[in-house]
């Protein structure tokens, strides 16, 4: 009973927030276009996505494949100029810019000359920041999440899920606060996989930070995430919104709970129409 | 070492074989020394008279030891510069690419007009010859690194220059050395054409001679050192390449 109160007063709670708003978003897209050419035709890929994640909020994205997510994140991260809209940080538009985001890409991308350490180092170097401090809690933070004893060593002699949470680690350790990670988990085994999804939803309640987070994966993002936005098919644009009334901290057990199965049949209902209306290619 | 024995003796094996069959043809067939040595003919002629030539190895041995760096440094150096400047790349990587057309050993007797006879025109021919596979892998490098890498190392607000020292350089060190490994054996060839075309010491002035009097068991031995040289170049390049790029992965595991 009380999660349906709390999603109700969370649905209550959004119109009236819009104008007199305190904090501003962690981060704020907002009417978000993006058009490709490819052999002299345009292709859209993104129509007016607009979303929203506050300071210390876990948000998904989950969309069928080809559906503009990872061409989102690359707009965000200012890789890309969309053709309008803006993207805001903490009140600042920000589109277009780079450098304001930590970023977690699909494959971990870890830099095979560079030891574990001085990979999740490289944030914090690249941002200028004093290397003794860093260098500390970069040890405090390997030992942590299991990877005592692997500073010295290269990613290469790691498993997938090893190189995953070094991964994870260089972009929680980088010093911008909000943290995009984009399909983190997709190269892995189900078994590391949901090992992974456990650790990375304790982590994440012990130290909030703002999070988006693409995944394909629907129980992932209902067991993970504050708000989870659902894109259609291409040109990406949001379905949906839906608000996760789980408490805090989650356990997770909750996946068997009657609610959670309600909410993943009703958003892979949602997911199976939009892979429908996808022409076959 | 088990598993380099295992490496080693097919090669050796073949090797052995073949000088077997050069033994055995050069006396079956009664074939003139002055035509072609035997295998045997050579080492005798390689251990009696070591002393002979002794004195135009190490002059070799010099040439290719200055010439050599100067044309790694030199090809380094235009890959970078060309890889930075982007319109510089646009407008000289073809000019680069066109003159390797010229052969830079028929270049020799030019350049001794332009430089004399001294060690200028050997050390220009050196360099012409072993720039040129060191520029083009180190450009290929520097131009490849992963897309990934480079997607992050973007959105973390990285700037030209840490791209360039954090990502481009050490990503491209693999190809350097490849083009490096190249340039190693064309150094010694290019300082023993350079001898050919105008010096008093060197193997190929003792080559010419050789020549002449038609000591074809002593220009077998000749070859036997330049063959020699350019694998002590190469496997020095290797020895500096497992030093450098530590963190690559072992081939076999």
């Amino acid at each position: 009973m009380s999660e349906v109160t709390q999603v109700q007063h969370r649905i209550t709670e959004v119109p009236s927030s819009i104008g007199i708003r305190t904090a501003p978003f962690a981060l704020e897209v907002s009417g978000i276009s993006k058009s490709f050419a490819h052999r002299r035709r345009e292709t859209k890929v993104l129509s007016d996505v607009s979303l929203q994640v506050e300071p210390q909020e876990f948000v998904s994205i989950v969309g069928p494949s080809g559906c503009g997510k990872s061409t989102l994140f690359h707009i965000i991260g200012g890789l890309e100029q969309p053709d309008s809209g803006t993207v805001s940080m903490n009140g600042n538009v920000v589109t277009g810019q780079r450098g304001m985001i930590s970023y977690m890409p699909q494959q971990p991308a870890l830099f095979p000359w560079r030891t574990i350490e001085e990979n999740v180092l490289l944030a914090t170097e690249i941002a200028g920041q004093v290397r003794d401090t860093a260098r500390e809690e970069a040890r405090h933070w390997l030992a942590k999440v299991g990877l005592a004893g692997f500073e010295r060593a290269y990613p290469h002699m790691l498993s997938g899920g090893m190189q995953q949470r070094a991964a994870f680690l260089r972009a929680l350790l980088a010093p911008q606060e909000l943290m995009l990670l984009d399909e983190p988990f997709s190269a892995l085994d189900a078994l590391t996989r949901s090992e992974m999804q456990r650790w990375l939803l304790e982590l994440w309640e012990e130290n909030r930070r703002s999070v988006l987070f693409i995944t394909h994966n629907i129980e992932e993002a209902l067991l993970l995430s504050n708000r989870i936005y659902v894109f259609s098919g291409r040109p990406g644009s949001i379905l949906q919104r839906v608000d996760i009334p789980f408490p805090r901290p989650r356990r997770e057990e909750i996946i068997d709970s009657p609610e959670f199965l309600n909410l993943k049949r009703q958003l892979s209902q949602w997911m199976r129409e939009e892979q429908a209306k996808k022409p076959l290619t | 070492m088990r598993s380099t024995w295992k490496l080693i003796w097919p090669p050796l094996v073949a090797v052995i074989f073949f000088l077997a069959a050069w033994q055995v043809s050069v006396s079956l067939f009664h074939i003139e020394k002055w035509i072609l040595p035997s295998p045997t003919d050579i080492a005798g002629e390689f251990s009696g008279n070591a002393a002979g030539i002794g004195a135009h190895t190490l002059a070799t041995l010099r040439l290719t030891m200055i010439g050599f760096p100067i044309g790694i440094a030199v090809g380094l150096i235009v890959a970078l510069l060309l890889h930075l400047i982007p319109w510089a790349k646009r407008s000289f990587y073809p000019l680069i690419i066109l003159s390797q057309n010229v052969p830079s050993i028929a270049l020799g007797p030019l350049l001794i007009i332009w430089f004399g006879f001294g060690l200028l025109p050997k050390i220009v021919l050196i360099t012409l010859v072993c720039f040129f596979p060191v520029a083009v892998a180190a450009m290929g490098g520097l131009a490849q690194s992963d897309r990934m890498m480079m997607n992050y190392m973007k959105m973390a607000g990285a700037s030209k220059w840490q791209i360039f020292t954090k990502l481009e350089l050490p990503s491209s060190l693999p190809s350097m050395f490849s083009g490096m490994k190249i340039s190693a054996s064309y150094a010694v060839m290019g300082a023993v054409v350079a001898e050919w075309i105008g010096a008093d010491k060197g193997i190929g002035v003792y080559m010419l001679l050789q020549k002449s009097a038609y000591r074809t068991d002593r220009m077998f031995v000749a070859i036997m050192i330049i063959v020699l040289l350019s694998l002590v170049l190469f496997a020095l390049i290797v020895l500096l390449e497992k030093w450098l790029v530590r963190w690559k992965p072992r081939r076999n595991s």
